[in-house]
């Protein structure tokens, strides 16, 4: 064990010191943490809403909020976790870290323009903050017109300027991951032995660059709209509301493909390393990753099935929505068939990509129910389509991202953490997810639509349950928090390579020396080049 | 034959004179051409004209003809995903009628 | 090995750029995560064009609207396009036209070493530009006074023969073309604005000489965003101006 040795290495959290030296940063290592910081802010707010949510919902009345108060809760959370949280959460924090390493390079094509990003993200969050000190917005975080830029009397225009630049932020994190993974892979490493994480974000960021950009300008028009008068979506001069939710829309739902590419790439590294096992199919993994991108841009209009959209384009949207799901599929078996005869070693991380394998596929399955445009029509806007999404964002996403931190915990931070509470947290957050959001299936089955504060008596037994289920995950996140942030003082020192596994990242120290490596490395071998069980890896 | 550090080779003044000179003609017809009605063909004639500049633009004066094949496919997506937001956007717009749903 | 990298991360210091890089000597514009003046430049290249597909996309956005509204108000459409100054909008054109030209002689002069050659073809750009701009104010003007802005004030009135201001009838769907006119217009002309500014800080370099034939990456790419706001415009002139051409000149 050469745990000792890893304090005498210059690590990139030593030099240089200063908060100046942070601020300032160009090493993607550094920007990485200082996203870490950030979003998990943000995850508490987003989080502190939701609370105010279930509290509401525990009885059938709305009694704690009013309901102006009810409905700027659900888009303030809606706004906070989909654009301040899950949008950059893993591509920012893991992603900024991990993609120059293991493309075996000393950081990203253009780092001060990675800085940058961080700053226009915290600019974009003060942001979001200041409309939130000022009663928040109440249109949801879908912003439908005319509402949003004729008759809301909230912030909507501030509130679009900080989802505005925090977008640009995202728009630049996507670029510089396409033309480092294109022009700064190390010697050897050809695309067919990027490890598949690479290749998630590198879809992802396909998606960051072509679809972000319609939204901020949709949401531009709102904002001009709503200031300059300049009417493009009022009704009565001719304007269609429609025409927002296609933009919209254009990009929310490759959207949620950022939101979930990045967690499959996380998984992807995961399954191999816990099950000490090549990715069954490598080929078609990677391929599907672009496959999603691609096809994701394709199916917009499932969000427009009960809106005046032409039934023939429903019809089109629907198949093709169908189609977007085999590739997740295909990924699903692949992780499965990677386990299969794998040698599994039951660590906290592997909690996490088991939960995630569990819960996509139910989040995914759902999805088709609500492709079918017949039924489609009974379920949207109720509860299913809640439970839908955060079955994927959320037991899918986060489950994902807190596999993969705790993965890449010991290689960032030097440390590790306590594994007891780590796969205590692991089963609190399981447990408690599952009882917050099936309920929400049911509920939506028996026909309660979203954004109410109130609902029949008879439903009352679910809400309940799912705002029980809503304390127990609270109370897993809170103890993934707190053991985490203890193990950065307190925590053993890592070695290099605490899990065994194959990749760059683990061939350098724990923490990377600021330039990640002491010798530029270059690749012989293919990717998660397992030996077969019983033979080889040391750890540490 | 680009230079060590892989920049384009130079392109003669004359060219980029040359270009100038079509890009300002394709505007004159282009004016003209929308003083005259064509009937249907009004829009495919502007359009048609003002893909071609762009084009000369783009090719030559941005240079992309000397760039490298993952710049040129880049440009293409760029364009390929603005038709799919137009394709697949009108698709439900032209298509209001077709299935005779009532309302729909 | 690692103290020197360490050294010229941390500090930044050129003095001791020189001494810190005896081991392996390298273009002094070569940034260190780079292992060649050609990869940076390809990397830059390559950066510009993505910047430049979202700038695409989001155009993209306000063309789609266009085309949708379009579709629905045909009539507005070309009503409306009938009030714009296919003059000004035409001689806008031909002036950003101009200014790709000398754009692209800036960019060469960098090629082949000329500084003035630079400056020169850099000034006119920049004047050119602040050219469209001012032509781009008298025409917004007249529209304000012709009540075409969008809003409560929106009062179409045109100017007669005679020089008089006389109200003006239009088909539902043509304030929604005034906005699109306003919006799609006035973001191409932010993105002039913000163009110009880009050709100043080139000036100031070229000025200083920092422009080599090995090395004129920045020029280059300031370059390819001035062409794109010009390609832009030249689908927005068209579109926008010349529907109701042919109904009266």
């Amino acid at each position: 064990m050469t745990a000792a040795t890893t304090q005498e290495r210059h690590s990139y959290l030593d030099a240089p010191y200063g908060l100046k030296a942070w601020l300032l940063t160009r090493d993607h290592k550094r920007i990485a943490m200082l996203y870490l910081i950030s979003i998990t802010f943000f995850f508490m707010m987003g989080g502190l809403f939701a609370a105010g949510i279930r509290l509401e919902l525990l009885t059938p009345k709305g009694d704690i909020w009013s309901a102006d108060m009810y409905n700027k809760l659900f888009s303030m959370h809606g706004v906070i976790m989909v654009f301040f949280f899950l949008v950059p959460s893993i591509p920012a924090t893991l992603g900024n870290f991990l993609m120059p390493i293991m493309c075996g390079a000393k950081d990203l094509a253009f780092p001060r323009i990675n800085l940058l990003s961080w700053y226009l993200y915290v600019a974009g969050g003060i942001i979001a903050l200041v409309v939130l000190a000022m009663g928040g917005i109440d249109t949801g975080w879908t912003f439908y017109t005319p509402y949003s830029s004729l008759s809301s009397n909230t912030n909507v225009t501030l509130a679009i300027v900080g989802v505005f630049v925090a977008g640009f932020s995202s728009i630049l994190t996507g670029f510089n991951f396409i033309v480092t993974v294109h022009r700064m892979r190390a010697p050897g490493l050809t695309w067919f032995r990027l490890p598949l994480f690479v290749w998630a974000h590198y879809a992802t960021s396909l998606v960051m660059i072509l679809g972000t950009p319609v939204v901020a300008i949709t949401l531009t028009l709102v904002a001009l709209e709503r200031s300059l008068h300049l009417g493009i979506f009022d009704p009565k001069i001719g304007g269609d509301p429609v025409l927002f939710q296609h933009l919209f829309w254009f990009y929310s739902h490759p959207a949620v493909y950022i939101m979930i590419l990045p967690g499959m790439g996380v998984v992807s590294e995961l399954v191999a390393a816990m099950a000490r096992k090549s990715i069954f199919g490598y080929g078609f993994v990677a391929a599907s990753s672009l496959a999603i991108a691609i096809l994701g841009f394709l199916v917009w209009g499932h969000h427009l099935f009960v809106s005046s959209q032409s039934v023939y384009a429903g019809m089109v949207f629907s198949i093709i929505t169908m189609l977007v799901a085999v590739p997740s599929a295909v990924k699903t078996f692949n992780w499965a068939a990677t386990m299969y005869k794998g040698s599994i070693s039951w660590e906290s991380p592997t909690f996490y990509i088991v939960g995630f394998m569990g819960l996509f596929l139910i989040g995914g399955l759902t999805g088709l129910f609500l492709a079918t445009m017949g039924l489609d029509i009974a379920l949207h806007d109720t509860y299913f389509v809640v439970a839908h999404f955060h079955y994927i964002m959320v037991g899918g996403a986060i489950m994902a991202f807190l596999g993969g931190l705790h993965f890449w915990w010991p290689k960032m931070t030097g440390r590790m953490y306590s594994e007891a509470l780590a796969k205590t947290s692991a089963i609190l957050v399981f447990v408690g997810f599952n009882f917050t959001f099936f309920p929400q299936f049911i509920l939506g089955y028996l026909g309660m639509p979203r954004r109410y504060y109130a609902y029949p008596d008879e439903l009352q037994v679910w809400n309940v349950l799912s705002s029980a289920g809503a304390t127990v995950l609270g109370l897993g996140y809170t103890l993934t928090f707190c053991y985490l942030v203890y193990s950065l003082f307190k925590g053993e020192l890592a070695p290099a390579n605490p899990w065994g596994a194959k990749g760059l990242e683990w061939t350098t120290s724990s923490p990377p020396p600021t330039f990640n490596f002491d010798e530029d490395p270059i690749v012989t071998e293919p990717a998660y080049d397992y030996k077969p069980h019983g033979t080889e890896v040391t750890v540490g | 034959m680009s230079s060590s550090s892989g920049h384009a080779p130079i392109v003669s003044v004359g060219t980029y004179v040359m270009v100038f000179v079509a890009l300002l003609i394709g505007t004159g017809l282009t004016v003209f051409a929308a003083s005259r009605d064509f009937g249907a063909l009004n829009t495919p004639i502007a359009l048609g004209i003002a893909v071609t500049k762009a084009s000369l633009v783009c090719l030559i004066f941005m240079g992309v003809r000397y760039n490298t094949p993952l710049t040129k496919v880049v440009v293409v997506s760029g364009l390929l995903w603005l038709l799919i937001l137009f394709g697949l956007g009108m698709n439900d717009y032209l298509t209001r009628t077709w299935m005779g749903v009532p309302g729909r | 090995m690692a103290d020197v990298r360490q050294t010229s991360l941390g500090a930044g210091a050129p003095a001791g750029h020189a001494a810190a890089h005896a081991e392996h000597a390298h273009h002094p514009k070569q940034q260190h995560h780079f292992y060649s003046m050609e990869q940076q430049l390809e990397a830059s290249i390559l950066g510009m064009w993505i910047f430049l597909v979202t700038e695409i996309m989001f155009f993209g956005g306000l063309f789609m609207a266009y085309l949708v509204y379009r579709h629905m108000y045909p009539l507005a459409w070309t009503e409306s396009s009938h009030e714009l100054n296919v003059i000004l909008g035409g001689t806008n054109t031909a002036v950003l036209i101009c200014s790709s030209l000398t754009m692209v002689l800036a960019v060469r002069s960098a090629q082949i070493g000329s500084r003035s050659g630079q400056i020169v073809n850099l000034i006119l750009t920049i004047l050119l530009g602040s050219t469209f701009l001012v032509i781009k104010f008298f025409e917004y003007k007249a529209k304000f006074e012709h009540g075409l802005v969008p809003g409560p004030h929106f009062d179409p009135h045109e100017l007669t023969a005679s020089g008089a201001l006389v109200p003006l009838s239009l088909p539902q769907g043509s304030q929604i073309f005034f906005s699109l006119y306003f919006i799609m217009t006035g973001i191409h002309a932010l993105h002039m604005v913000v163009g110009i500014g880009l050709m100043l800080v080139m000036l100031v370099m070229a000025w200083q000489g920092r422009f080599t034939p090995d090395y004129y990456n920045p020029i280059e790419v300031s370059g390819l965003y001035w062409h794109f706001v010009d390609i832009v415009w030249i689908f927005l002139f068209p579109l926008l101006y010349l529907l109701g051409y042919h109904f009266g000149v």
